[in-house]
């Protein structure tokens, strides 16, 4: 339930900050300002200690043995599923399928979902903004099928035309995969409307969220998409571990994606039968401690609010656009209206490696470089962009560092 | 102790800021591109080799500041040499590079401007890359040049 954010108690930054280890490092002598929450976030002590708590107390393999510990470490994990249901809103956690992260994720709906049922003239619809992620395997589906690409035009705000995206949507139009949130621009997109407008239209659709569960509330019945997909890490739980949350009647219509332990009920050499949804797509021993930390990453970012933790960054965010954009020379790609709390930036006549190693050496960690996102940088006509991307732990003081050491490099290089 | 000024000295900020046999090269019969699509540096060297000896060589592209200055800084010290001598020249350059305690030598002039890129690992394939590129085009290796 959304609350009204005037009335949300402001996060207390001293304590939130003590309850991440790594932000109390210091980079070649000074503190760490740590900008770089779109590439992957920090722990709080929370997941750093149930993975370890599972490791020392409760190991063992899940879904086998009548053993006590094999019954603690499936709780665990089975546990952890439960919690990233309830997150997400989905209707059961028999839609709840782990992986690897968002990569995997979406690699298995493109071979599972699409590679059995697309035929040459089909059509995959993306955006423009689409990390690399949510562009090869689709790229990779069309060479082995025959089916073809369409891409769905941005403009220089870096907002997806909704209208070419109406215009794009035709008979063929098998699958529309979007991202929610762009990782290289900060642009939210509206997927409620996108997605209505597919479902209408009897689409498939998948929306990757890497860039958005950390920011904002994502419910899976509001959104109404087939397929949605994250990782723990940008969610400062465990790296190795995401979702796909799948409708379970496209699940259930969906072949293996890998064959092996765990997704079997029987096997003889004639013939396997497939275990039931989600394990159906958990070939092998999973990543159960993982799991479980991406569970108390859960908990931990709940415990705070999401609802809060919004509103701090959209302050982040304010501040941040203020004061970067008033640096003379410095050029914001990505201006789009909704944005998540991330500011992609060019500094005239200074590459943003030059601007990286700089920043690095006075403990500021931003992200320069392509962002696996070559086709928005191919669009803005730059190689290469410096991002700060932020948390709900980063504070106002941070950005200010941040921007008196951009004019240290305006003063070294520029 | 990384220091940025050991880095970014004076000679690295003026080549970039103004690179020198920056362009095509109109007469040339050998050339290559490099890229390191990671960082976005991207650079193609042209040059006129005649009778083993580099008579000319330009260079054009984008990169960051220790790429641009590497390559400026490298065709001033390669033109008019002979190929023995350049490839001479690599060897050094290259110990430079990546050789924590070697020390400078003397006869790379200018180019020892460069050394303090060792101290920053990340930074070793920018001003490397010039460097690769020339060699695959003396080399007549068509293939793009990555360091990357």
């Amino acid at each position: 339930m959304a609350a009204d954010p005037s009335t949300l108690a402001p996060l207390d930054l001293t304590r939130i900050r003590q309850d991440f280890p790594i932000l109390s490092r210091q980079i070649r002598g000074r503190p760490l300002a740590y900008l770089d929450n779109g590439a992957s976030a920090q722990r709080p002590r929370a997941v750093i200690e149930a993975e370890s708590d599972y490791y020392q107390q409760h190991h063992a393999n899940v879904h086998r043995g009548v053993h006590t510990l094999s019954q603690e470490a499936t709780d665990l994990f089975e546990g952890a599923r439960e919690k990233i249901r309830r997150f997400l809103n989905a209707a059961s956690p028999r839609e709840i399928v782990f992986v690897r992260g968002t990569t995997e994720a979406i690699n298995l709906v493109a071979q599972s979902w699409g590679r059995p049922r697309l035929v040459p003239g089909d059509e995959i619809v993306i955006t423009w903004l689409e990390h690399h992620a949510n562009i090869v395997p689709w790229q990779q589906l069309c060479e082995q099928t025959g089916a073809a690409l369409k891409v769905v035009p941005i403009d220089q705000r870096g907002v997806v035309d909704f209208d070419a995206y109406l215009a794009m949507l035709g008979p063929r139009t098998r699958m529309v995969a979007i991202a929610h949130v762009s990782n290289a621009l900060g642009t939210v997109l509206p997927v409620e409307q996108f997605i209505a407008a597919a479902r209408e239209r009897g689409i498939t659709t998948l929306v990757d969220g890497a860039q958005a569960v950390p920011h904002q509330r994502v419910d899976m019945q509001s959104i109404g998409c087939d397929f949605y997909a994250f990782s723990g890490h940008k969610l400062y739980g465990p790296t190795g571990i995401g979702v796909l949350y799948g409708r379970e009647a496209e699940l259930s219509a969906m072949p293996p994606w890998q064959g092996g332990g765990d997704m079997i009920l029987t096997v003889s050499f004639e013939r396997t039968t497939y275990n039931a949804l989600p394990y159906k797509f958990e070939a092998g021993t999973p990543n159960i401690a993982g799991a479980i930390g991406l569970g108390a990453a859960v908990d931990y970012v709940e415990g705070i609010g999401l609802e809060r933790i919004a509103r701090h960054e959209a302050d982040l965010l304010a501040y941040a656009t203020e004061r970067l954009g008033a640096i003379p020379g410095l050029l914001i790609i990505g201006t789009a209206p909704e944005k998540a709390s991330l500011v992609s930036f060019v500094v005239e006549g200074i590459h943003p490696h030059d601007l990286g190693t700089i920043l690095d050496a006075e403990g500021i960690a931003i992200r320069t470089g392509h962002h696996c996102a070559m086709p928005v940088m191919d669009f803005f006509g730059v190689p290469a962009t410096a991002r700060a991307s932020f948390a709900f732990y980063n504070t106002r003081a941070e950005i200010d560092a941040l921007v008196a050491s951009l004019g240290h490099a305006r003063e070294m290089l520029g | 102790m990384m220091d940025l000024a050991d880095l970014y000295r004076d000679v690295i900020v003026d080549h970039n800021k103004k690179p020198r046999n920056f362009g095509r090269l109109e007469q040339f019969n050998r050339d290559s591109e490099g890229n390191n699509p990671l960082c976005g540096d991207r650079l193609h060297i042209f040059i006129d080799v005649e009778s083993d000896l580099i008579r000319d060589i330009r260079f054009e592209g984008k990169g960051c500041a220790i790429s641009t200055a590497s390559a400026s800084l490298m065709t001033e010290a390669v033109k008019g040499k002979s190929l023995a001598e350049v490839r001479h020249l690599f060897g050094e350059v290259h110990d430079m590079l990546t050789r924590h305690d070697a020390p400078v030598p003397a006869d790379l002039g200018k180019l020892a401007a460069l050394s303090g890129v060792r101290e920053f690992p990340a930074r070793v394939k920018c001003a490397s890359l010039c460097w690769h590129t020339l060699n695959a085009a003396l080399a007549r290796d068509a293939a793009p040049v990555t360091t990357e």
